[in-house]
């Protein structure tokens, strides 16, 4: 197997080929902020907020989905990068209708973790204000589309982990929008086993048990990588 | 010398930032020492917003056209403005009627809808203010100083805020004590 040798900060690290920086940053321990990654699933690069620098590179790349290669040269935590991480919160903030004082998942939600983790106390940016629906269709979930950041954590784990494909993401830009089965409502699709992976797999308090109301929503955040380990790995307990 | 010109302002917000401010408790006494409350909802009963403020807190968002005309007072008045709470720098709840699309779906369900047969929409002037079509956090209108975010924020984040600048010194704002939204 072999090794490639890297700079991350200043830090010199070895990893296994085929390692994302991302990865070889947390073995480091190196903090690099993420949303849409989640360990035991896929990674897509939705939410840009791991944006690193490679020196000789004039392009800043997404490190959950780049492999660390011998004798980068990565920094991540330039000015530029806290700069652009914050103005990505601010937009994520602006662009649905996150109101953290009603929220289920007050307390308990990572994109208000990451809004802290980089120094958010306001946004910038016009609020849109999107009108959005809430499906309370299936007999145990909710959706509020409000609360959704597109991260799409939900589509992976459901067809990564429990394989059943009820989430996708349909329509363009603005309107884009995590549908389920055939844009039908949740609690018609025969495909849903109610497993409750997305509920554990949403950042935010989009998907959520029904029944919980203001910062009441807890998540099993590392469910996910457990399953993903017990399949691969068999590793049976936690 | 001075004493440092205080005031706090109630916009569209519930009132709980003040609750939170009055629950400083013993700490009142050394803001009392520090400043001259020159207009305040919940310590002082005068009627207009002076002039030369040093600092004011700011709850609320900016909903109906009092708040605006207000806040653009507040502005013109105070040397350092806060925005206090989640209502003045997200427009958090009050904000929730902008997905409606303008004020008529709400005048027409707490006026009419929730009423008994004799509901309507006040329409005189200066009776009632007049809703603003959308509402806003108050950064979005006027310059702000300091963020002080929170639902509410908590006693001791405000005292950890406004300590500071009693020392006319500038609070750090951050870490999840600081700056957590809700």
């Amino acid at each position: 197997m072999s090794v490639n040798t890297l700079k991350i900060d200043g830090i010199d690290v070895a990893v296994e080929a085929g390692t994302t920086i991302l990865k070889a940053a947390k073995q480091a321990g190196i903090p690099i902020p993420t949303l849409c990654h989640l360990e035991g699933v896929s990674d897509v690069g939705a939410c840009r907020l791991c944006l690193v620098e490679i020196k000789s590179n004039p392009n800043l790349v997404p490190s959950c989905v780049t492999e660390a290669l011998e004798a980068m040269e990565i920094l991540t935590q330039t000015e530029q990068l806290q700069e652009y991480r914050k103005m990505i919160v601010e937009l994520l903030f602006a662009e649905g209708n996150h109101v953290c004082a009603v929220c289920v998942a007050n307390n308990n939600c990572q994109l208000q973790d990451v809004a802290i983790e980089v120094g958010m106390d306001h946004t910038r940016f016009n609020y849109r204000f999107p009108q959005r629906d809430v499906d309370l269709s299936h007999p145990l979930f909710g959706i509020d589309h409000n609360r959704c950041i597109l991260c799409t954590r939900c589509v992976r784990v459901c067809a990564e982990i429990e394989t059943a494909h009820v989430w996708n993401v349909a329509f363009r830009g603005a309107a884009a929008k995590i549908v389920s089965g055939l844009n039908q409502p949740w609690g018609d699709v025969d495909a849903c086993t109610s497993c409750g992976k997305c509920v554990d797999a949403c950042p935010t308090g989009s998907i959520f048990r029904k029944g919980d109301t203001t910062a009441e929503t807890t998540k099993d955040r590392s469910k996910v990588e457990f399953l993903s380990n017990a399949r691969e790995k068999h590793q049976w307990t936690r | 010398m001075d004493k440092i010109k205080f005031a706090t302002v109630w916009l569209a917000g519930c009132s709980g930032c003040h609750m939170s401010f009055l629950d400083l408790d013993e700490f009142l006494f050394d803001v009392a020492e520090a400043v001259d409350v020159v207009y305040s909802p919940v310590a002082s009963d005068i009627k207009h917003y002076p002039d030369n403020v040093d600092v004011c807190l700011v709850e609320g968002a900016i909903a109906n056209e009092e708040n605006l005309e207000l806040l653009l007072e507040v502005r013109k008045k105070t040397k350092f403005l806060i925005s206090f709470g989640d209502c003045a720098v997200t427009a958090n709840v009050p904000a929730m009627r902008n997905m409606l699309n303008g004020t008529d779906p709400v005048l027409k369900r707490c006026y009419l809808e929730l009423s008994d047969d004799s509901g309507q929409i006040p329409k005189d002037p200066h009776i009632v203010p007049e809703l603003l079509e959308k509402v806003q956090p108050i950064h979005h209108i006027v310059d702000v100083d300091l963020f002080l975010p929170g639902c509410p924020p908590s006693a001791q984040r405000i005292k950890d805020a406004i300590a500071p600048l009693l020392k006319e010194e500038k609070p750090v704002m951050k870490g999840r004590e600081m700056i957590k939204f809700g």
